[in-house]
């Protein structure tokens, strides 16, 4: 609970100091926020035991507490990313303190989701997770794309919560109880079961935008303030994965033959769709928005194998995701808050004008795509051993597949930043201190998880046991 | 617990309720009915609730309370969604869903 009450009393830090503080003086708040969102991430580091409240509706684990933290990381790199925009381009100051009431609010309703014990608590936390991130998406409220980006995850996310509620209804139905652990014990497999479980599943598949329910994510994406994408498809994007996860091994075990099936289809749909589509996209956003539904394709992978080697494999693919992720998506913040350009073409000649970002972008996208000795090979060659550890032999050549698609189309900025040249190619600019410190610490971590293997042990011990 | 009515016509009930929600959602194109739609799709999950716990599980209040609590978020939701829907129709004029979009594909 420590992590919730620090982030709850830093939420009402702000909204007192938004209320006593003149509208010149509100820029203030960008370093005061930041400053204390990194002592929350340094003491969310220290261990805390395992223990369960309100009756077991809140449940806190060495896993749980690790993926808070992992969390808390992807958060702190957007802020640092994301303070420069605000501090330029945000036209009127007194909108500022929101920015950080609402993305710590929606950061709240994850940790809440994470921990939760029974389906009350999953519903609230899910909510609370989605309702600020959606005023966030519409923050920019003279922008048309950004106000079509709200209106559009709001509709489709409370649509999907609606289903996804429907089926709650459902397990209640035959578990008897909302608490994952009594749901455990009396669950029989049943058609009526079964359903639930394919509703409550489309329900958190549009929060991971897995791909038959994924049509907002590239839209949502493109009209969001690039933060907030960031933070769509790597924070929201990890909680969800978490908690599903979650469920469907210790709460729905035995309808496993049933999801087994959902994840095996949505896993080779989504990595297609994903990577297909990619391929054509010209703006970056979108373009990431893809690349993004692709890698939750391969998360799938993991969520198949069903055991600790499963949970294991995800949470660290969900850190090496979040890193690489927010490496490509804190490179075109920085290029658009400085200069306002956001398509592919934009970026001609980029290495000769900007080197180290055209150097942090290739990096981000080498992980992302899985090109050893960085990161993102690891993480996806784990996935590969927990699926082919259940002898899921074709799903791993579809993976391979896959991969080789995504080479493609992840090379094209590349080839595009640095083997054309360009008259007009973006001018050198230095980057502001807080946008250095995001993309160092994701480069950082990219190099770290790729070098440094007693941190995969370190996760492999605390899933040891969870199920 | 209605005498002479049993689960079996309730339960039919709520998912008549929310297919008619769904099929609302897919089909109309003013993006105020789509939310009236949503709101049709949230009742039929209350009223399952309910009768669920009120026919199977009396015990325990569990699905009334969830019930309350899906009322109270939908009604957070209905005011964050009118209110960006406001925000659009002053960029636009329009609250069709055909006029409004310019991002596709």
């Amino acid at each position: 609970m420590r992590n919730e009450i620090i982030l709850l009393v830093l939420i009402l830090a702000l909204l007192i100091f938004e209320i006593f503080t003149k509208p010149n003086q509100k820029k203030h708040i960008i370093n005061i926020a930041v400053g204390l969102f990194f002592i929350h991430t340094v003491i969310g580091f220290f261990p805390i035991g395992e223990s369960s409240l309100f009756g077991g509706s809140f449940r806190t684990t060495g896993l749980i507490h690790f993926y808070k933290s992992v969390l808390n990381i992807g958060v702190l790199i957007i802020l640092l990313q994301s303070a420069d925009w605000l501090r330029n381009k945000v036209a009127h100051f007194n909108k500022i303190p929101e920015f950080f009431i609402l993305l710590f609010s929606s950061l709240l309703g994850m940790n809440f989701m994470i921990s939760s014990g029974d389906f009350l608590l999953f519903y609230l936390g899910l909510e609370l997770s989605t309702l600020p991130l959606v005023a966030l998406i519409a923050y920019d409220s003279f922008n048309q794309q950004s106000t079509e980006a709200g209106i559009k995850l709001i509709l489709s996310a409370a649509l999907a919560s609606a289903i996804s509620l429907f089926g709650i209804g459902m397990l209640y139905a035959t578990g008897g109880s909302l608490y994952f652990e009594v749901i455990a014990q009396n669950l029989q497999s049943s058609n009526l079961a079964i359903l639930g479980m394919v509703f409550f599943f489309s329900g958190l598949a549009f929060k991971i935008s897995l791909a038959p329910f994924h049509f907002w994510t590239a839209d949502v994406y493109e009209g969001a303030p690039i933060g907030i994408a960031s933070y769509l498809s790597v924070i929201s994007k990890g909680a969800a994965i978490f908690i599903l996860m979650a469920i469907l091994f210790s709460v729905l075990p035995i309808l496993s033959e049933a999801w087994k099936l959902v994840v095996y289809i949505l896993a080779i749909t989504t990595m297609f769709t994903g990577n297909l589509f990619a391929i054509r996209q010209k703006n970056m956003k979108r373009y990431l928005a893809y690349s993004s539904i692709a890698q939750a394709g391969f998360m799938m992978m993991g969520i198949i194998n069903a055991e600790e080697l499963g949970v294991a494999t995800v949470v660290y693919f969900v850190l090496v995701y979040v890193f690489s992720n927010l490496g490509a998506f804190g490179v075109v913040q920085a290029i658009s808050s400085q200069t306002g350009k956001e398509n592919m073409d934009d970026y001609t000649g980029l290495y000769r004008t900007n080197p180290k970002l055209a150097l942090i972008l290739l990096l981000s996208l080498f992980s992302l795509a899985g090109i050893p000795p960085l990161a993102g090979f690891f993480g996806k060659f784990f996935l590969y051993t927990a699926a082919a550890s259940k002898g899921y032999y074709l799903l791993v050549f579809l993976a391979v597949v896959n991969v080789t698609i995504s080479l493609y189309y992840y090379l094209l900025p590349v080839r595009v930043m640095f083997l054309r040249k360009s008259d007009d190619a973006i001018p050198y600019f230095k980057s502001k201190l807080m946008m250095r410190a995001g993309l160092v610490i994701a480069v950082l971590g990219i190099f770290v998880l790729g070098l440094y293997s007693p941190l995969y042990n370190y996760i492999v011990e605390l899933s040891a046991g969870v199920l | 617990m209605i005498e002479n009515v049993s689960i079996y016509e309730l339960l039919t009930l709520t998912t008549i309720l929310f297919f008619i929600g769904l099929y609302g959602f897919l089909t109309r194109k003013n993006l105020l009915t789509m939310l009236l739609s949503i709101e049709l799709l949230l009742n039929a999950s209350v009223i399952n609730f309910v009768v669920i716990n009120k026919y199977l599980y009396p015990d325990v209040l569990q699905g009334v309370y969830f019930s309350i609590f899906i009322i109270a978020v939908a009604a957070a939701e209905t005011a964050l969604a009118i209110s960006i829907i406001i925000n659009l129709y002053r960029l636009k004029t329009s609250v069709d869903v055909a006029e409004t979009e310019t991002m596709k594909y």
